[in-house]
């Protein structure tokens, strides 16, 4: 893109009112639904307790937009959550005083599993979508064998405080999830990190043009290993997440890697690179979360609520590609 | 809003009509399993893999032949925690039996296909005495097993097939037996009117929806209110979800389930909220009966026993020896777990998912094996 035309667009956008992605027109039709369907939504145990269970998806997502904005997808964080779970339960054996060492020890393995994905995708050149397909079966195999196909430990109360517990008590809103905190924190960091940082630019342009950013002097493989090490990190604090929320089994993970792309596309992110946002990203992984409890609320039966979340997700990024479309012309 | 998601729905049900051709709720079989929960098992007292319910027996003596066996397993999988315990029971049942040289096992990892392979490889090694099946599907592995019987005496057990050509099908007494111990459990336990929440694994499998059908029907005989039917996909955040949910909408006085592996986190979905929890129905995995013990809740559990895992074994070496076994079918006790009998199935040592009706706490290797300490 040339600097007139950027100049150009720059007044345009100026000019007109701010545009406010239409993942939150979507979100908050459905929370409304949820409330027609359950007016004790309104209450704060019930809007907490759909936070709460939103929160390992939101941080996931948040940590997915990386590698999609820089032009990858990262398949590998659902085995990431399970072997996490896993690895905690078998390490910890009800044991509450092993608790920090194992949540270091589960982002010391985050971070090795971020650097492999990376160091395969940008050294190896191997597309990041089989890159991580070939992490995901490899790490779903290991937790496998590692448990031996049946969860073999407990987690202690110490380690599921965060995914579990609630502060109580509070003026006006009563109970607050440590999950939400948690999430609170994340989400800020890595908001700040894509939105506010010289980093979130080189992400941004990585994924873009990927040549472009290397004539231009962005050090590429740098920049695309630090992507899928954070989607990586996620995985493990969403894993702790989970762990805490529901405790241990083998399938934990399962479908979150799909999860955490669509809330994503949701929010409006390209797919191939270039474009997306935490904020939206995490809109998306609301909307996904109350498309979930809309349906359960709801009572349809099972076969007819996935023909409806199929639909509902096909519409809403439908709708998301029209207005991008429609948008800047 | 309400209409429109009406709309979507009825023209959803349009899309696909007849979905369910299979009959999962006989009121025959029904009443056969009923009675069969009831009955005084004939065989060894204290040792359930051995004893059996009907008495009929079938003749083996063309099957005599000499040792050491090759007893040959094709196992549908190895891919949940109950087969997990069942397919340890199996191996340490083997090591009982000097009589059996080698057990082959070749897992089909929960597809057709590969077992229907499995099951002609095993044939044309020519090496098996014997042929255990544990089928993936019913009526996909009917040719394959009508196959093995013409070469080999075949023993099924678990899922069965429909062919009456296996030596014996062994299985305890089975979905429709399971649903009713829990929901005659909660009936009892609950007034008419009540609300219960049912909660499943997912639809379509033959002894999960037999287990539903007779714990509907039994709530709708007792008039108790059936607040709400949920696929968990044995999920426990999904279960601790749902439950939530119907948490938020009204009471709930019991939780009946089709298997006990998410039952944890339904409870601590009312632990949560700062409610008591109800009237429930389990499953005989360790976390759940120590659950029920710390709490001291009203529940019970039945069980889909594991130790049928055992059964084939012995009844490969009985018929190999030209023994008589309770056959065309061997059908094991079913029986569930009590506030009366909680204490002796609770062992802290082994893993969640451990399934104390396993009949394996005598068994070498035990409890290591079994991932136990």
């Amino acid at each position: 893109m040339s600097s007139e035309t950027q100049d150009l667009n720059a007044v345009r956008a100026r000019r007109r009112l701010p545009r406010i992605n239409p993942i939150w027109f979507v979100l908050a039709a459905l929370i409304v639904a949820i409330i027609v369907y359950n007016p004790n939504f309104v209450q704060p145990v019930g809007y907490m307790n759909f936070l709460k269970r939103a929160a390992p998806l939101a941080i996931l997502a948040a940590g997915q937009i990386y590698v999609i904005v820089s032009g990858g997808f990262d398949l590998s964080v659902g085995s990431t959550i399970t072997l996490t779970v896993i690895g905690s339960s078998m390490l910890l054996n009800n044991n509450p005083d092993a608790t920090w060492w194992v949540i270091l020890l589960m982002y010391a393995m985050g971070l090795a599993i971020g650097l492999t994905n990376g160091l395969v995708v940008s050294i190896l050149k191997v597309p990041s979508l089989i890159a991580t397909l070939g992490m995901m079966i490899t790490l779903s195999g290991l937790a496998l064998m590692w448990s031996g196909g049946a969860p073999r430990g407990y987690l202690p109360e110490s380690f599921r405080y965060f995914g579990r517990a609630n502060i109580t008590d509070l003026p006006l809103i009563n109970i607050l999830p440590i999950s939400l905190i948690v999430l609170a924190v994340v989400v800020c960091l890595l908001w700040w990190l894509m939105h506010r940082t010289n980093y979130g630019r080189l992400v941004h342009a990585v994924g873009d043009n990927p040549r472009a950013a290397v004539l231009a002097g962005v050090p590429l493989m740098r920049v695309r290993v630090s992507a899928f090490v954070i989607s990586s990190l996620t995985a493990v604090t969403a894993g702790i997440l989970l762990g805490g929320f529901a405790g241990v089994s083998t399938d934990v993970g399962r479908g979150f890697e799909l999860q955490a792309i669509t809330a994503a596309v949701l929010g409006g992110a390209q797919l191939l690179g270039g474009r997306g946002s935490v904020s939206a990203t995490i809109a998306g992984a609301l909307t996904l979360t109350a498309i979930f409890t809309l349906l359960n609320f709801v009572g349809l039966p099972q076969p007819v609520r996935e023909v409806v979340q199929g639909l509902i997700l096909i519409s809403a990024v439908a709708y998301a590609m029209y207005r991008r479309r429609h948008a800047v012309h | 809003m309400k209409r429109l998601i009406a709309c979507a729905a009825a023209l959803a049900m349009l899309a696909a009509p007849g979905a369910w051709a299979q009959n999962f709720d006989d009121p025959e079989e029904f009443a056969k399993q009923r009675e069969q929960l009831a009955m005084t098992p004939m065989g060894p007292e204290g040792m359930p893999w051995e004893q059996y319910l009907e008495d009929t027996m079938a003749d083996t003596a063309q099957h005599a032949k000499e040792g050491p066996y090759t007893v040959c397993f094709s196992n549908a999988g190895v891919n949940n925690p109950w087969r997990v315990v069942g397919w340890n029971n199996m191996q340490a049942e083997v090591e009982l039996h000097p009589e059996i040289a080698e057990l082959v096992h070749v897992d089909a990892e929960g597809s057709d296909d590969k077992q229907i392979a499995d099951i002609s490889d095993l044939l044309a090694g020519g090496n098996c005495d014997i042929l255990i099946v544990s089928p993936n599907t019913t009526a996909a592995l009917t040719p394959a097993v009508e196959r093995a019987c013409e070469q080999l005496p075949v023993i099924v057990f678990d899922r069965g097939v429909n062919t009456d050509c296996p030596v014996t099908f062994i299985h305890p007494v089975g979905g429709y037996g399971f649903g009713i111990q829990g929901a005659e459990f909660v009936a009892e336990n609950v007034e008419a009117g009540a609300n219960v929440l049912m909660l499943r694994i997912l639809p379509g499998v033959d002894v999960l929806e037999t287990r539903y059908s007779a714990g509907r029907r039994i709530f709708e005989e007792a008039g108790i209110n059936i607040a709400g039917a949920e696929f968990t996909d044995g999920d426990n955040a999904k279960t601790k979800s749902i439950v939530e949910d119907y948490i938020a909408r009204g009471q709930i006085d019991a939780v009946w389930m089709d298997a006990g592996a998410t039952a944890v986190a339904a409870i601590e979905a009312f632990e949560d909220s700062g409610l008591e929890v109800p009237v429930f129905v389990g499953e005989d995995q360790q976390d759940f009966l120590q659950k029920w013990q710390e709490l001291g809740l009203t529940a019970i559990a039945p069980t889909y026993p594991t130790y049928q895992w055992r059964t084939p074994i012995i009844a490969a070496v009985r018929i190999l020896e030209g023994e008589e076994v309770p056959g065309p079918e061997w059908v094991l006790p079913q029986p569930a777990i009590t506030a009366d009998n909680l204490d002796q199935y609770i062992n802290e040592g082994m893993p969640p998912l451990h399934y104390a009706m396993c009949g394996c706490e005598e068994m070498p290797g035990y409890p290591e094996r079994w991932g136990g300490r």
